[in-house]
């Protein structure tokens, strides 16, 4: 399979704060990548230097072959267009209306007409299941909500890669359900590469191909969501479990 | 000693910093200002906010500041026993060169400054500006060079009204208690008037509202730490921006008019 983000050893300290200490993954077209771990340790870090919102210390992100460090302005909007990122938050632009932020992209890119980015809009807010709320704002919208325009905003460029930042977090359980029904409705009718972090295991274990454990800035274990189950790693264990005791300090 | 020392050291070093991350913020705004044409809209919009809704603002400050000058003026002939007839000429020359551009522009960093980097700033925060940037959009194109231009462009706007309502204002004080009439008022004005004056006016409004469109705009951009960031970055905006205005009014004052 072709490999469509290369990270090799990457590292990434904020002051004396090492977050990531030589991370090597590799992820290939089509497949859905989950990383796990805990709060803090990283993740949504690693997630910002694949489409480079953050650039490594050390080492190197490839995505479709381009070094994401050595490419700047117009050249990694490009790269930029071809990854779509659903943020923890959403990060929807509070100023603008749903079928303004999902149109974003399109109405700043100049170069589709009113009517194309009308019907774009329509047809991406419809995958997610948020047709005729176009003309609403943010404040008004649920998390749940504001999560699926966030969706929809991400897949508006028809992107081959998603990221999404905790897609499930803060959502009750059915919604958060909805949304894991969602990534993985978009999947196959998109045909999209995706990378997700999450702390939450019931939606890393229905979305995943193949799960990361990030612990410690590093990679602790990685497999399917079968070989995390029965991995026998302690520190895997704890978390998959959420035990306070083991291996796993609580601080 | 040696902390006071280092401490010292410590802060111009970010001083100097800072000044010049703003520095190439204004460089990119500028590099930026290509895209105007096909940015109209966000820049109507912020030129609406930065102009329209400041001017019942304006026109409260405008008319005090005229009717102060033209009553502290009036005093002062009295003590030294001026003519009262220059009193329009003395309040006229005063507003217009000075007290409208840099009253007005005190007044927007304080209302504008503030805005734009609380807007930015929240932005920041709520990981808006990643967004932007994720989708490929420039948030300096995007967010900064339309309130660095609109800033740039409204305060002189708002400094040529200012001078109305001042003038206004100066006019009604000395109808009403120092006891000139108002074609005698209004002559002085006219005959002290110069359009270079005017000019030299405006000139100095267009540099305090690309500051205040340029240091909110950077306060806000790179504020962290969330709501107390945000609130900080807010504060900064707008004592840097009155600083930073009161310093080049005077470096403009002397290089327009010579003694």
């Amino acid at each position: 399979m072709e490999s469509v983000i290369q990270i090799q050893t990457v590292t990434k300290s904020f002051g004396q704060n090492a977050v990531l200490k030589g991370i090597n993954l590799e992820c290939t077209r089509g497949e859905s990548l989950v990383i796990i771990g805990r709060s803090g340790c990283g993740k949504s870090v690693l997630l910002k230097h694949v489409n480079g919102l953050m650039h490594p210390d050390s080492g190197m992100v490839q995505v479709f072959d381009r070094d994401l460090a050595t490419i700047k302005g117009r050249e990694l909007n490009e790269v930029r267009k071809k990854i779509g990122m659903l943020f923890q938050s959403a990060a929807l632009l509070d100023s603008l209306t749903v079928a303004e932020n999902v149109g974003l992209g399109l109405s700043e890119g100049w170069q589709h007409s009113r009517a194309e980015i009308e019907d774009i809009v329509e047809e991406k807010l419809e995958l997610v299941g948020m047709a005729g709320t176009g003309e609403l704002f943010p404040a008004s919208l649920s998390g749940g909500m504001r999560k699926r325009v966030g969706l929809a905003r991400a897949i508006a460029s028809n992107p081959e890669i998603l990221l999404y930042d905790e897609p499930t977090t803060g959502l009750d359980p059915i919604t958060a359900d909805l949304i894991n029904d969602l990534i993985n409705n978009l999947r196959k009718k998109l045909d999209i590469t995706s990378i997700s972090v999450t702390h939450d295991m019931t939606a890393a274990y229905k979305t995943a191909d193949r799960i990361v454990m990030l612990y410690d800035g590093v990679i602790e274990y990685e497999g399917t969501p079968q070989q995390i189950k029965n991995s026998g790693n302690a520190v895997v264990d704890q978390f998959i479990n959420g035990r306070a005791d083991g291996p796993i300090q609580v601080t | 000693m040696g902390n006071g020392l280092l401490l010292i050291g410590r802060r111009a070093i970010n001083f100097i910093a800072r000044l010049g991350s703003t520095c190439i913020l204004l460089g990119k705004s500028l590099y930026y200002l290509k895209d105007a044409p096909r940015s109209l809209k966000l820049i109507a919009d912020q030129c609406f906010l930065i102009g329209n809704k400041s001017i019942p603002l304006i026109v409260i400050t405008s008319i005090f500041v005229g009717a102060v000058s033209a009553w502290q003026a009036a005093y002062q002939f009295k003590f030294i026993g001026a003519p009262l007839r220059y009193l329009g000429a003395a309040v006229g020359k005063a507003v217009v060169i000075e007290l409208a551009p840099v009253l007005t522009a005190l007044v927007v960093a304080g209302r504008v400054g503030a805005g734009i980097a609380a807007e930015v700033g929240t932005m920041r925060v709520t990981e808006q500006i990643d967004a932007l940037d994720s989708m490929g959009i420039s948030p300096i194109r995007y967010l900064v060079m339309p309130r660095f231009l609109a800033s740039t462009v409204m305060i002189p706007i708002l400094t040529i009204f200012s001078n109305f309502v001042a003038i206004s204002g100066a006019l009604l004080v000395s109808i009403l208690f120092v006891d000139i009439s108002s074609e005698t008022f209004l002559l002085g004005v006219k005959n002290s008037f110069q359009l270079s004056d005017m000019l030299a006016g405006l000139t100095k409004s267009a540099v305090f509202g690309a500051i205040i469109g340029i240091v909110g705009s950077h306060e806000g951009f790179f504020a962290g730490g969330g709501a107390r960031g945000v609130g900080r970055a807010t504060t900064e905006a707008v004592v840097i921006a009155a600083v930073l205005i009161l310093i080049s009014d005077y470096l403009i004052a002397i290089l327009m008019f010579r003694l």
